[in-house]
């Protein structure tokens, strides 16, 4: 039942102080704008507004194959996370004897492969266009980690494929991991610690940090290429500007 | 596929001949991804004209 039945007038319930309905509360003169909430309310209105989260227009700069790979390593992205999710569910026996597991075995392992072309295809078009200029450091440090992240990633899934490989890779790792000092925290030969790691921690993360990703793209827009005589203002997006 | 892949050695640089051709596809499509037309809508940009 709405308040407009009469509920709310009936049982003179107070209302609450607050905006008048259809203004927004930050709109009000006198409310208390404080808090944790408040804090990433406005912090969100002013980087992420929706025009630049989900734009229409791109910059014409942005009409090259090069920015192309990074938009493919997240569609290789989605068949690896899809292809995993079902070997997941039906377990090694299943990927290692039938013929269908062994087709998405093969999907999962070859996704990866494009996932890793294709970063790396975006790492170089990134490293040579120096996409980390006019603001864009955090959102090169998080492809960074992203890359890192996947490497680790990619290390576990070779050890739990559950044969013959997956247990000689184990067993060179293991000292290779020792010398690091890090054996003690990071045991390769634990298939639990190593399944959980591929299957759960890593991918969520891995996910996150993506996401994050591409909303700092989006909030800083494409970087310019190197020489173009156009330099934006602090805190100006060129990402909804169009074909200039 | 199950037989070791040959591998080349000059000097210090050992790598595999399967890695070698990855890198050379990769470097390939990277080059190709520089210098080819990236495909533009006509229609869109007819409209921008007209504006």
């Amino acid at each position: 039942m709405s308040e407009a039945s009469g509920l709310g007038s009936s049982r003179e319930v107070p209302r609450p102080a607050g905006p008048a309905p259809g203004t927004s509360r930050t709109d009000s003169p006198g409310v208390d704008d404080r808090g944790w909430t408040a804090a990433v309310r406005r912090r969100l209105d002013g980087r992420l507004p929706l025009e630049e989260v989900l734009p229409t227009r791109q910059p014409a700069f942005v009409g090259s194959w090069v920015y192309v790979f990074g938009v493919v390593t997240i569609a290789a992205l989605v068949w690896v996370l899809v292809s995993g999710c079902v070997l997941a569910f039906m377990g090694s026996a299943w990927w290692h004897t039938s013929s269908l597991g062994h087709f998405f075995n093969s999907i999962h392992f070859w996704s990866v492969q494009m996932f890793f072309i294709f970063m790396v295809l975006h790492l170089w078009g990134q490293y040579w266009g120096a996409g980390w200029r006019d603001g864009r450091a955090k959102t090169w440090m998080v492809g960074v980690v992203l890359f890192l992240i996947s490497i680790v990633t990619a290390f576990t899934g070779y050890l739990i494929q559950q044969n013959f490989d997956s247990q000689w890779i184990a067993l060179n790792a293991k000292d290779a991991v020792n010398s690091t000092g890090l054996g003690g925290i990071f045991n390769v030969l634990n298939f639990g610690q190593m399944y959980g790691i591929h299957v759960m921690l890593f991918p969520i993360a891995l996910t996150l940090l993506v996401v994050l990703h591409i909303v700092q793209v989006r909030s800083r827009g494409v970087v310019r290429p190197i020489g173009d005589p156009y330099v934006p203002d602090s805190g100006e997006s060129v990402s909804t500007g169009g074909p200039r | 596929m199950n037989g070791p892949a040959p591998y080349l050695h000059w000097g210090f640089i050992l790598i595999s001949l399967p890695n070698l051709i990855l890198i050379a596809v990769m470097v390939l499509l990277f080059v190709v991804a520089l210098i080819a037309p990236f495909p533009h809508n006509r229609a869109k940009h007819r409209d921008d004209d007209d504006e």
